[in-house]
């Protein structure tokens, strides 16, 4: 367009300043590009990494988030049983296996040190449906389960506190009062998505712990497995009607438990991270806002500057119209162009860094349309004060000007 | 009226038939600075005709600068009409007259008001951008004006390459771009030397003799009042003289009694140092 190369024209007469100006949202354009992308590269690992774990797993608990009005959570819902997990590997053939689980949280002392922890009764395949590999030792076995024994097989916490550097396995702990002994010792897993630490934990059979120390017999809940993922999502269905009926629980009532897949996890996780990512970007967008300013005020100190020169463009015929327009474009394109070059800056920068940490560079499409979007809007809206004031002046005294 | 106005006999007719292109008709103009008002023109009404070379004098505060800021319609009479090639433009708008100053006024300013860091062309170009003339007409009537000046070959010059008369010479070339009716000039000469000086004089006796073009000086020398043909002289916000001058230079007969630069320099440097006594000078 004519206008905008009459404005590169006037903004090449005064090249350091220009570039100085663009400095602003080049680096707030480059920020934005570049936190995006990385934040996307970030949560394009997360998935795979979630991805590798299985996503075959179905987890449903007992108690949903609204029973009767009053949030039930943990331990509030007592219709969970062995029996519903029996039913629904009967009755659905989409669940491959699943195991029960029950918790509760006691005190655990071997020589003379002592931990609170949280001991979960469950079968020896719940390892098997978490991917939660032994490291030393072994799980309980099925006979263990079924005869209650009082054996048991810890998280790497709760190793590291009790027994330092000495070999846990075959030794007696006591669980609550009960002596219980050490099978094996699972790999850690680090934190969850919420921040608690997994590996603070005690394995024991279901049977041992409903029997013996907790004293319930119905479940907090199942850990299952599907046969593919496609039949992890297929078999919420399922698995709700049948717990429905079993529950008798009538239509128009809410259930009283809660279905969640592993996809279902993945998606929590993706979205966590994507506002993580926005959050960042928007933090990164304030840089632009400074820009904006910037080029507000150098477009203050050209109009102040070039006022003769306003002066003279108004006598040989130039309307108001005509001279505000020529300063906002000349601050659109500014901004445009420090746009442009911060997203190149911003898309190397992160090919840059997603390198270095080995991660995968992702290139946001819409980051890079908002950013283009973004630089003209601030050129236009910073650019209209000084343009304003520069049609507003009286020709007469503009030539007057020193 | 009681002041006497001083008014040579027929000077219209003497000095061109042409139809009138300036007639300001009982023209107040005052300025209201809060408590005081100042007055700075009261009750002028002149006639300016096709073809005609007008100086425009008087002292500081006689009303010659806002006569020239409302002949340039940069400013509007407060009472009073002005009308430009027959049309009323007293009571126009700040755009309208904007486009009126683009196609029938052209200006030279005393301290030449050229853009830094362009091109001759692109300078005399300015005007035609504002009329909404095609890039390539643009730059062959900037082209013609450069010509008519004398400054084709430096038309990609920018003005910090070129002297103070060359610079001037552009900016005529800017005013006459756009074909005006009417050259308004103020100062053109305040800031340049004797021979350059008459040199511009006698381009715009040139362009006002050969095309006709009409022309209004504002200047506060009489010397370069003697190459126009008549003389306003205001006073206290009124015309209190309109006459025609008498014994009217001619610029190119004046150049040729001027020494030219070279020999300016040349005596300039034998009066400095003076040499051994048989040295001609």
């Amino acid at each position: 367009m004519n206008t905008f190369r009459l404005a590169l024209r006037a903004l090449a007469r005064n090249k350091m300043r220009s570039a100085l100006t663009m400095l602003g949202i080049i680096i707030g354009v480059g920020a934005v590009i570049a936190v995006v992308s990385i934040g996307q590269g970030a949560q394009y690992l997360v998935q795979q990494g979630i991805q590798a774990m299985g996503t075959n797993a179905v987890f449903i608990s007992a108690g949903s988030n609204r029973a009767g009005g009053v949030r039930q959570g943990y331990g509030g819902v007592k219709t969970l049983t062995v029996d519903d997990m029996n039913a629904i590997l009967q009755e659905i053939p989409l669940i491959k296996q699943a195991a029960p689980a029950l918790s509760s949280r006691q005190q655990v002392v071997f020589g003379n040190q002592n931990w609170s922890t949280t001991i979960t009764g469950t079968a020896p395949n719940y390892f098997d449906i978490r991917t939660w590999p032994i490291q030393a030792g072994s799980a309980f076995s099925e006979e263990e389960v079924d005869i209650a024994a009082n054996v048991c097989v810890l998280g790497t916490t709760v190793e590291k506190i009790l027994f330092g550097d000495q070999n846990p396995i075959g030794q007696t702990l006591r669980i609550g009062n009960l002596p219980f002994r050490v099978d094996g010792v699972l790999e850690s897993k680090g934190q969850n998505v919420t921040g608690q630490d997994q590996d603070d934990v005690i394995f024991a059979p279901y049977t041992t712990v409903q029997r013996k120390i907790s004293g319930i017999t119905w479940l907090q809940f199942i850990a299952a497995s599907a046969v593919s993922q496609e039949a992890s999502v297929a078999s919420v269905a399922p698995i709700t009607s049948l717990l429905r009926e079993r529950h008798r629980i009538r239509a128009g009532n809410d259930d009283d438990f809660l279905i969640r897949t592993q996809a279902d996890i993945a998606d929590l996780q993706n979205q966590t991270q994507a506002t993580m990512t926005y959050l960042l970007g928007g933090i990164a967008s304030v840089s632009l806002l400074v820009g904006g300013i910037g080029i507000m005020n150098i477009m203050l100190v050209s109009v102040t500057e070039r006022t003769r020169e306003i002066g003279v463009r108004m006598a040989v015929g130039a309307t108001e119209d005509d001279v505000r327009r020529q300063f906002l474009v000349e601050a659109v394109t500014l901004s445009m162009m420090g746009g442009f070059i911060g997203i190149i800056f911003g898309l190397v920068g992160s090919a840059l860094i997603s390198n270095l940490l080995s991660w995968p560079t992702l290139i946001s499409g819409k980051a890079i349309i908002a950013a283009v979007i973004f630089s003209a809007a601030v050129g236009i809206f910073f650019g209209y004060y000084p343009a304003h004031k520069a049609a507003q002046l009286d020709p007469i005294e503009a030539l007057r000007y020193e | 009226m009681a002041d006497q106005i001083t008014i040579a006999p027929d000077p219209q007719n003497t000095v061109a038939g042409g139809k009138p292109v300036i007639r300001l008709e009982n023209v107040f103009k005052t300025y209201d600075l809060g408590e005081i008002q100042v007055q700075a023109l009261r009750g002028v009404s002149l006639e300016v005709r096709e073809g005609e070379f007008v100086a425009v004098m008087g002292p500081s505060g006689s009303g010659k600068s806002t006569i020239m800021n409302i002949l340039g319609c940069l400013d509007r009479p407060t009472k009073g009409h002005y009308y430009l090639d027959g049309v009323d433009v007293s009571g126009m708008s700040k755009t309208q007259l904007a486009r009126i100053r683009n196609r029938k006024l052209g200006f030279v300013f005393q301290q030449f008001n050229l853009l830094s860091r362009t091109s001759a062309l692109e300078n005399v170009e300015l005007p035609t951008v504002y009329a909404g003339v095609p890039p390539e007409e643009r730059t062959k009537r900037a082209m013609e004006a450069l010509t008519r000046v004398g400054l084709a070959d430096r038309a990609g010059h920018h003005p910090s390459q070129l002297s103070g008369g060359q610079q001037q010479r552009v900016a005529i070339a800017r005013g006459l771009v756009n074909r005006p009716s009417i050259l308004l000039a103020d100062e053109p000469t305040g800031n340049l030397d004797s021979r350059t000086s008459v040199e511009i004089m006698d381009i715009l006796q040139t362009l006002n003799n050969e095309q006709g073009l009409t022309i209004v000086l504002v200047t506060h020398e009489p010397d370069i009042a003697q190459y126009s043909k008549r003389t306003l002289l205001f006073r206290d916000g009124k015309l209190k003289r309109d006459s025609l001058v008498t014994d009217r230079l001619v610029a190119s007969e004046v150049l040729k009694t001027l020494p030219t630069a070279e020999e300016q320099a040349a005596e300039d440097a034998a009066t400095e140092a003076p040499g051994p006594p048989d040295v001609p000078s």
